[in-house]
């Protein structure tokens, strides 16, 4: 095993030391990170193919399948979205209130997600500000689609964007401007100079962003009221079944999750490896 | 931004169009999605009043749900230095056969759906579980109890550690290491001497991000946690009980203060930030 780049004896840790803190951390890493993991594959094929199969083609698996893909479907296109215009606002014009703005849109992250599910029962809820108006025109958000889709968006609102901002300032304007100079108008530019120039770090922020979509646990949970055929999702159904005690099933389902987020990885670090000078994430931000 | 001082920013006329619609349309998205909803939880909490509001936070089951959050989230931050920072040094430093590999797991606990964490640490540590029967055996139970909450606040916080201090440790110029060799000091006085301090804004930033992440967590922790009154009820899962009661004031009371703990140690973050900018006179 050798340094990174090439280090003299005095400014790196003898060889056996070296080998002693790299089998430390990937034992810990392996109990903490890997275990869990392959547990979830093994309890859910643990009672044999035939119950695992059985498990994924029950028809509320199955429409919580179907639920899960067709929010995903609402909010990361949404969020895509408001990611490119937002990093177009924010990197290509100079305002008051940049920062704060740059703030504003990261501050999803930093809200619980039980208290990003709560926000909308007080706006939509039976009890909440627009409560009473909802029932008198017989409009459901809450325990409802609409609940679900807008709770998702919510808390992947920031992926794409804070992607993006760091990604266009690095690039500057100097493209656009020799294509607008050159009598390409706004939107001709966007989609022949900015959009390849960024296609990689839009990417990087749709996995990250549906990843996190199809996973939502807490939010969801807030305001979907947990209806089976109808209002779960899969992280709600894998938390139904669990507590049934069918933990067979329970892991079925759990284990289609862990296998989007091995994708995911998987995805993003090819990404990170191919393109580190096409992304804002593979530069060390 | 030294033009901006002299120059009012209106008559600075970019080349670039789309100006009004980008922005029109990022501040109308982020206030309907966001901040709005955001905006209507503070309201409630303000319109409580000061009694009412105190009546609800002090309210005895709410404060042991608050404080063992608080309190589980701080051990769990804490153990994520000690992990995180070898971690961090190892994937920054060392090339190792599958590095690449063990780099891509670090971000395991942000793509696995918090709910399927949950479970799998469950089955793991529980009394009958493959860990949790060893430990059991030692007369230490972990799921059902804040040690199991502990646990699963650290998977979850990990990678807010690693990946803060990674690539603070990767830019790490090698010149002050050399100095420090050559005037004599071993390995041990480089590290904690010359290493350590440009790198301690970064392990507080990683250690803040991970305890407010810890404060408001619950898919990962409610399967883990054991959910005992007084006991292992998290704050998160008390504003869920109480919206299933329908008591909206007392479950935004309790929201009201996870976001204040965690605003204050992001605001926290970003003071210490600006603070080390200044006395280590770089941007790091």
């Amino acid at each position: 095993m050798t340094a990174r780049s090439f280090r003299g004896p005095a400014v790196t840790e003898p060889p056996w030391a070296r080998w002693l803190l790299v089998a430390v951390v990937l034992t810990i890493l392996a109990i903490l990170l890997v275990l869990p993991l392959a547990v979830v594959f093994i309890e859910a094929l643990k009672r044999g193919a035939g119950v695992y199969l059985a498990a994924l083609s029950d028809p509320d698996a199955l429409s919580a399948v179907k639920l899960t893909m067709i929010v995903a479907a609402i909010s990361v296109p949404l969020n895509v979205v408001f990611g490119i215009a937002a990093a177009w606002a924010v990197t290509k014009f100079r305002f008051p209130g940049k920062s704060l703005l740059t703030t504003l849109i990261d501050l999803p992250f930093s809200v619980s997600p039980v208290v990003a599910g709560l926000i909308f029962v007080l706006v939509f809820g039976a009890r909440g500000w627009l409560g009473p108006w909802l029932r008198a025109n017989s409009i459901e958000i809450i325990f409802a689609v609409p609940g679900i889709v807008l709770a998702t968006t919510f808390v992947t609102l920031p992926f794409v964007a804070r992607e993006l901002i760091p990604l266009m300032e690095s690039q500057g304007v100097a493209d656009e401007e020799a294509a607008l100079s050159l009598g390409a108008n706004g939107w001709q530019t966007f989609w022949r100079v900015t959009l390849p120039n960024i296609r990689w770090g839009v990417l990087y922020g749709v996995l990250l962003c549906n990843a996190r979509a199809m996973g939502e646990f807490g939010a969801v949970s807030v305001v979907s009221g947990h209806i089976r055929g109808l209002t779960n999702t899969m992280p709600l159904h894998v938390e139904i079944l669990y507590n049934e005690y069918n933990f067979a099933a329970s892991f079925a389902v759990a284990s289609l999750l862990a296998l989007l987020a091995l994708i995911t990885l998987f995805a993003k670090s090819a990404l990170e490896w191919r393109y580190s000078s096409e992304l804002a994430a593979g530069r060390g931000h | 931004m030294p033009i901006s001082a002299t120059v009012p920013w209106r008559k600075r006329q970019s080349v670039i169009p789309g100006f009004g619609m980008t922005l029109g349309f990022t501040l109308a998205y982020l206030s309907l999605i966001a901040l709005i909803p955001l905006a209507v939880l503070l309201f409630r909490a303000a319109g409580m009043g000061w009694h009412d509001f105190a009546a609800l936070a002090g309210d005895k089951r709410t404060l042991s749900a608050v404080r063992l959050s608080f309190s589980t989230a701080l051990l769990a931050a804490l153990v994520n230095v000690v992990i995180g920072l070898p971690t961090a040094w190892v994937l920054a430093r060392y090339d190792f056969p599958g590095r690449r590999v063990v780099d891509a797991i670090i971000d395991l606990p942000f793509a696995l759906p918090t709910a399927v964490a949950g479970i799998a640490l469950t089955s793991l540590y529980a009394p009958n579980g493959w860990l949790g029967a060893g430990f059991a055996a030692l007369g230490v139970k972990i799921a059902y109890t804040p040690l199991g909450i502990t646990l699963a606040l650290i998977f979850i916080g990990l990678p807010f550690m690693v990946r803060t201090v990674q690539p603070v440790i990767a830019d790490l110029e090698p010149d002050m290491e050399e100095a420090a060799a050559t005037l004599g000091a071993n390995r041990g006085q480089t590290f904690s001497l010359v290493l350590l301090p440009p790198l301690l804004p970064a392990i507080l930033t990683g250690f803040a991000l991970a305890f407010a992440r810890g404060m408001g967590e619950y898919g990962s922790v409610i399967f883990i946690a054991g959910n005992l009154p007084y006991v292992s009820e998290i704050a998160p899962l008390l504003i869920v009980i109480r919206l299933e009661e329908f008591n909206y004031e007392a479950a935004t009371a309790i929201a009201a203060i996870i976001l204040g703990v965690s605003f204050a140690s992001l605001l926290a973050i970003n003071v210490l930030q600006a603070w080390s900018r200044r006395s280590l006179g770089h941007d790091s």
